[in-house]
């Protein structure tokens, strides 16, 4: 039973007072809250939180929507909008895309380079150049390969261009559009903890697609055996930056259609490198001596007669 | 208003000014008047100031007039001449021949375009159509190498006339490279400026490939 005095309301003292004179007492500080650094501007990350943001990832996707509600507030129709995809640096485009060649197992290209700022300017350009690297280096293969022949005339082939740029650019952009409409579509039966938003995808893609243009470079190179090794290195590369992306938004769905998923990319990126090779890359043909006519089959003719 | 009912205007307050307004003020527009002069002037002064740009392309330096007074005639006659010199190549082939005039068009003014709108997303400074103008500018190297490729392949189309459009493509390649790059980059932030000239060199590289591959048929 409270005692009277306990009922009446009691004015407290200041809190330094009250601190003063009972200096042991527990305290509750409320501050404002410390603003959320944006991930933006830290550039370097602790090397251990990497592990935890791979495992959990809660915790960045969090901040993640956060951020990415801070960022992009302009309208669509404003200019702004679109400077907010290319809101990056020299270095960091140059990160993203040593990040892409080598690919380091383990570490997810999206949370380590990508880091909710996906920008525009790597997929375009690096498509770009993957356009007038194949076509050209197709030109020149096909130039080498039919040198020494008296029928062979050289022709620019300027129509593949057009078509290189078609396949490339609709690669580039319907593939990341399909995937994440199906991530999507099986994030709402399947709680996950990853999801990438459609730009990280076209980023990630994009970014992908570079280790193509050295290869490309080096298809020039007239030997079958040549080309399709350097294919495979690439292939090897490229995929697994793919895989090692999208494995943790797919593994905790259903068994089987997570690795039909992981191998649908895997098969449309190798669908587009050997369809490139075949249609741009002339089939570097041995020359082999006009053929004898057998001197027994000549004989046994002689002798029948 | 008690207090002012006994003020009155005394004669000793001067009293100052025009009653009368002036007429017609003399701007600066007015003396510029291009109405009244005769055409061959109106002409001659937009010839010359699109050929001291072309003086400017030859020599790079940085001056702000390229940007400041910018048009486009001088990148519209170099394109049409460089479209119409890349004609006449391999004219029998449905397919694989050199790229058409409009190809050509689209490439040269799509890509100003394209390369414009990268530089602006990206933070730069300058506004469209003065980049527009230091592109279309710049091609004047290119279009004095295909001039000089045609004129070489007139003489013979061996090895040593493609060594030598070679060496001139690539002279000149690098030359409205360097141009439009000494014009363009003072108006990007300063850790852009490689994502700014990059596309610019893929431009000119591929308007320089197109060029070393004509062979007239």
């Amino acid at each position: 039973m409270a005692a009277v005095d306990d009922l009446k309301f009691q004015e407290f003292d200041v809190a330094a007072n009250l601190l003063a004179a009972n200096p042991d007492a527990t305290t509750i500080s409320i501050d404002e809250p410390t603003e959320i650094p944006k991930s933006q501007h830290s550039r370097l990350q602790e090397p251990g939180r990497e592990e935890d943001d791979e495992l959990l990832g809660t915790d960045d996707s969090d901040k993640t929507e956060l951020l990415a509600g801070q960022k992009k507030s302009a309208p669509f129709w404003t200019f702004e909008y679109y400077q907010t995809f290319f809101d990056v640096d020299t270095y960091q485009v140059l990160d993203r895309i040593k990040g892409s060649v080598f690919p380091v197992p383990g570490k997810n290209f999206v949370r380590l380079y990508i880091r909710s700022n996906p920008d525009l300017y790597g997929p375009f350009w690096i498509c770009a150049t993957l356009v007038f690297t194949i076509a050209v280096s197709g030109n020149l293969s096909n130039f080498f390969i039919h040198l020494g022949k008296p029928t062979y005339h050289y022709v620019p082939e300027f129509r593949k261009v057009s078509i290189a740029a078609t396949t490339i650019y609709a690669y580039a952009w319907l593939v990341p559009l399909a995937l994440w409409g199906f991530l999507m579509w099986r994030n709402s039966k399947v709680m996950n903890i990853v999801s990438y938003s459609f730009l990280e995808i076209v980023c990630v893609y994009g970014y992908s697609l570079f280790i193509y243009i050295p290869t490309a470079i080096l298809w020039i190179i007239p030997e079958k055996v040549v080309r399709w090794v350097l294919m495979m290195f690439s292939l090897c590369l490229s995929g697994s930056v793919l895989v090692m992306t999208f494995w943790p938004a797919v593994r905790d769905d259903n068994r089987r259609i997570a690795l039909a998923t992981v191998g649908t990319i895997v098969v449309l990126h190798a669908l587009l490198a050997v369809g490139c090779l075949a249609y741009f890359f002339d089939a570097p043909e041995l020359d082999f001596p006009a053929p004898l006519i057998p001197a027994h089959n000549i004989s046994t003719v002689i002798t029948k007669s | 208003f008690a207090g002012l009912a006994d003020v009155s205007i005394s004669e000793d307050i001067p009293v100052e000014g025009e009653i009368t307004v002036p007429v017609g003020s003399h701007s600066p527009d007015e003396d510029f008047s291009t109405l009244d002069e005769p055409v061959r002037d109106t002409i001659m002064r937009d010839l010359k100031a699109v050929g001291k740009k072309f003086v400017h392309v030859m020599y790079p330096k940085k001056s702000s007039a390229l940007l400041r007074d910018w048009d486009l005639w001088g990148p519209l006659v170099l394109c049409v001449s460089l479209a119409l010199m890349l004609q006449g190549g391999s004219a029998d082939s449905k397919d694989d021949g050199g790229p058409q005039f409009a190809e050509v068009f689209v490439i040269i003014w799509f890509g100003a375009v394209v390369i414009t709108l990268n530089s602006k997303l990206l933070g730069g400074t300058i506004s469209f159509f003065q980049s527009l103008c230091v592109l279309g500018y710049c091609v004047m190297p290119l279009t004095v190498a295909m001039l000089v490729c045609r004129l070489v392949l007139l003489a013979g189309s061996g090895t040593v006339s493609f060594i030598i459009r070679l060496i001139v493509v690539i002279a000149m390649f690098a030359w409205s490279t360097l141009a439009s790059t000494a014009f363009l980059a003072d108006s990007q932030p300063p850790n852009r400026k490689a994502l700014v000239v990059y596309p610019i060199f893929l431009f000119y590289f591929v308007i320089s490939w197109m060029i070393l591959t004509f062979t007239p048929q």
